[in-house]
């Protein structure tokens, strides 16, 4: 992992006692709420419904133990002993004072974090596959690349101000699990098909929100050591020629939109031209630097399945089924990758108790080489495990309530905070969400129905991914109550769709059953093996349509 | 910061974030109240319109965000309830944690609202 | 409106001439339609300026820019930063003249200002009273160095870095 030297040490600091200053000069009129705002969004701070929010940053999804250590004991000095793993991979903290927030900085600090760009119109934490360094099917661990730009686009002078928020995801294998397609710009390491030479392909415009796009290719192949100047000339285009009369209409997929790709592409290669990459680059000592730092743990060598593994799950049939659905395959052998559910039965996805952080720290220094990610899933992710102490880490996981074996099905749900604490909300995304959850509790429904990611969003900003969800759901305000639209075939993944709509929104109520009729067409018309996503990409919407409208209509007098 | 409502619907209260803490106060007769229940309640357009310059006033002091009007309905023991359901969840808490919020702490805000 | 640059607020030494005004001066600052005219019509020591919205593109100041020795260029909204990159397009373009930001720009922005290219900041009286010359002093001071090779005076991290990993090369 990662670790600062005493330049980012330094510099981290210099931004505690910045935004120190911030919040004492709002609190004596230096600065106005209008001038400080844009300031504390850039800080992590926003203002929810009945508090502050802090959103802490978790660059490419990677923290140590020590670190989740820290957020658990911040979360028990600060706030109300627990936090929400968002699908950013950052950690929000729901209740904390303004006036503690910049102690909270300094005890970030203290571990290599920070909340710098976490919100606001700016570059935004870069994210990452969070199976990097452990997937069979990279080509190289993204991280390195993604902590190149974490630190290029911080606190830059000339991207601080730009048009509106700016995301950043890049994947280092063709399997995309960062969902790349859906970010301002999506990174893609590659080979080269002649030369062989590892570098990027790059998408621009993806994008969620009001007008949902698919990232469309800009660079099939940039060298290395060109990326930051490319990048550079890309924020210019965007910073220069993005829409600022409309909020709505000032991501950059806009202006890929209005102007065309091929129109963007050239400004961007002319700006690119015109540039010194060398002069912008990090130098080879410096890449080299920061790629030791991900360089694979000290592996045991071991045979490629293990025979213990073998023997626990022949044992334990609740064991047996978390392992089916909670492991990926590891590129060493002996080792998988093991997903933390944040989703039991019931909860609120992506919410985590200090108690909880403690002991997914502690396990993670017991059998995964003391490092966690988190995952745009919303669960944890301990990326290094031998397959021989998966039943050891699995008993430790069901004593703090964090074995659910339920990754990737129906009951892995992505929920925003929605309308229970975000101000920006129009409805109420985790009861929908503690309500799918409930409905299709038992395992063997789970298994039977596969893999199938249900994404929520509370407003049309879409925080919960929801036109990528095989099945969206999206809450807004109808008639003075919450209504939800529900959308079909969405896909997050190197096949990129956005879901299209069913039909006319429904009540809280009728969701659960809306999914159940959803469900109940694809397992009448799956072949063999396919998923949902899959069968809803061969039979298309139609059916699913049918079934969705299937219901009593007039119903909508039912959630009062 | 606050969008200025253009139409103020009666009776309304007048509610705030307070700047520091961020917890959701009430204009009251003393001055901020974190209880809803003490919440200054106008019946008119005059009284409203007091309440929009106590609101212009504190922003401009910089000692409360997010300060606005809310119309609300008078519940049998006097309690204004906000008509949107938004605004019920601001000065509730979360409803999937009633544990958390002002719920917690006051209970007139439980199980009616 | 009162003028700041890196030393504090000083007296503007620039005079606005407003279109069809008589263009007298030691240092006069005008408008971009203006300029082609000024230029031609100036006394031999006359310094000329330009005013520009955040919109003018670099090929439309181009042909000037060894004519004149200072662009002023308007923030319409401190959040609006296209005069970032516009101001970094000049000094990329080895503009050597001053690039003021006219408009409510914060304290708080002076780094990535003065990083950017810009030299000075004309900001409303009212700013200038809520924000005094000790908080852009220190906002300019509150960076010890940045990650941007490039931007501002000062060694980026990673040349400092560089520095560093030299330095231990020649003392090993």
């Amino acid at each position: 992992m990662y670790r600062y030297d005493q330049f980012d040490e330094a510099f981290v600091r210099e931004r505690v006692a910045q935004f120190r200053g911030q919040v004492a000069r709002r609190i004596d009129g230096s600065l106005t709420e209008d001038e400080f705002k844009p300031l504390r969004l850039k800080n992590g701070v926003y203002l929810q419904l009945h508090a502050y929010m802090l959103r802490i940053a978790i660059p490419y999804g990677t923290l140590s133990s020590a670190q989740l250590r820290q957020l658990a004991l911040i979360g028990e000095r600060y706030d109300r002993g627990y936090g929400h793993f968002t699908t950013r991979q950052n950690l929000q903290f729901n209740w904390p004072k303004l006036r503690d927030i910049p102690d909270i900085l300094d005890l970030l600090a203290d571990v290599g974090m920070h909340c710098i760009q976490t919100s606001g119109n700016c570059i935004r934490n870069t994210t990452a596959d969070h199976f990097s360094g452990a997937a069979a099917d990279e080509v190289e661990d993204p991280r390195a690349t993604a902590e190149l730009i974490r630190q290029w686009s911080t606190m830059h002078p000339e991207f601080d101000y730009l048009p509106r928020k700016f995301k950043i995801a890049v994947t280092g294998a063709p399997r995309d699990r960062a969902a790349i397609r859906a970010h301002d710009i999506g990174i893609q390491v590659v080979r080269h098909p002649v030369s062989g030479e590892v570098g990027y392909r790059l998408f621009v415009g993806g994008g969620l929100g009001r007008t949902p796009m698919i990232g469309k290719l800009v660079r099939d192949f940039l060298p290395k050591a060109h990326l930051l100047a490319y990048l550079q000339s890309l924020m210019r285009v965007y910073n220069l020629e993005g829409r600022r009369d409309n909020k709505y209409k000032a991501r950059v997929k806009i202006l890929v939109h209005e102007i065309g790709i091929e129109e963007f592409r050239g400004r961007v290669e002319a700006e690119f031209a015109a540039l010194d990459p060398a002069a912008i680059a990090a130098d080879p000592e410096e890449v080299a630097r920061i790629e030791a730092y991900f360089a694979p743990p000290a592996f045991v060598k071991l045979p490629e399945t293990s025979q213990r593994l073998a023997a626990d799950r022949a044992r334990y049939a609740a064991f047996d089924r978390w392992v089916e659905t909670n492991t990926f395959p590891h590129r060493q052998p002996g080792y998988t990758a093991v997903t933390v559910s944040l989703k039991p039965v019931g909860g609120v996805p992506g919410d985590a108790t200090s108690d909880q952080m403690r002991t997914v720290a502690d396990l993670a220094d017991a059998h995964s080489f003391g490092e966690i990610r988190v995952s745009h899933h919303q669960n944890l992710i301990l990326p290094h495990v031998r397959q021989d102490e998966l039943y050891a880490l699995w008993t430790g996981l069901v004593g703090a309530g964090l074995a659910e074996a339920n990754a990737g099905l129906i009951t892995d749900i992505i929920a925003c905070p929605g309308l229970d604490y975000c101000a920006l909300a129009t409805a109420r995304s985790i009861p929908i969400a503690q309500a799918i959850s409930r409905r299709f509790a038992s395992p063997e429904r789970q298994r039977e129905i596969g893999e199938l990611g249900i994404k929520i969003s509370g407003c049309i900003n879409a925080c919960g991914h929801h036109h990528v969800g095989h099945i969206g759901i999206l809450g807004l305000e109808k008639s003075g109550q919450e209504s939800y639209q529900v959308t079909l075939g969405g896909d997050a993944t190197e096949n990129a769709a956005i879901g299209q709509l069913l039909g006319p929104g429904i009540t809280a109520t009728e969701v659960p059953d809306a999914i159940e009729r959803l469900v109940a067409v694809y397992l009448a018309r799956r072949q063999d093996g396919e998923t949902f996503a899959e069968a809803v990409r061969r039979l298309g919407i139609e059916p699913f349509k049918a079934g969705f409208l299937a219901a009593p209509a007039e119903s909508a007098h039912a959630a009062a | 910061m606050a969008p200025a409502k253009q139409k103020i619907l009666l009776p309304a209260i007048l509610l705030a974030n307070d700047l520091l803490d961020g917890d959701v106060i009430f204009w009251a007769t003393r001055g901020w109240s974190v209880d809803p229940a003490e919440a200054t309640v106008a019946r008119d357009e005059a009284e409203a319109a007091v309440l929009q310059t106590v609101a212009t006033a504190a922003l401009s002091r910089g000692e409360v965000v997010d300060a606005y009007l809310v119309d609300v309905t008078l519940r049998d023991d006097g309690l204004p309830v906000p008509n949107h359901f938004r605004e019920r969840f601001k000065i509730a808490g979360p409803s999937i944690r009633q544990d958390l919020g002002k719920q917690a702490a006051f209970a007139h805000l439980r199980g009616r609202a | 409106m009162p003028l700041l640059d890196a030393d504090g607020f000083r007296a503007d030494p620039w005079q606005r001439i407003a279109p069809g005004e008589p263009v007298t001066g030691e240092a006069v600052l005008v408008g971009l339609a203006e300029l082609p005219a000024v230029i031609a019509g100036r006394s031999n020591t006359q310094r000329i300026g330009v005013e520009v919205v955040n919109t003018v593109r670099l090929p439309e100041l181009s042909p000037f820019l060894g004519q004149i020795d200072l662009v002023a260029i308007a923030f319409p909204a401190f959040a609006d930063g296209r005069a970032f990159s516009l101001a970094r397009q000049l000094r990329e373009a080895g503009f050597k003249g001053a690039v003021r930001a006219v408009g409510p720009v914060i304290a708080d922005q002076f780094t990535h200002l003065v990083a950017c290219g810009f030299d000075e900041v004309e900001v409303p009286d009212a700013i200038a009273a809520r924000q005094p010359e000790d908080q852009w002093r220190a906002a300019l001071a509150s960076y010890g160095a940045t990650y941007q090779t490039g931007y501002g005076a000062g060694a980026s991290i990673l040349e400092r870095r560089r520095a560093l990993r030299a330095g231990q090369g020649t003392a090993s």
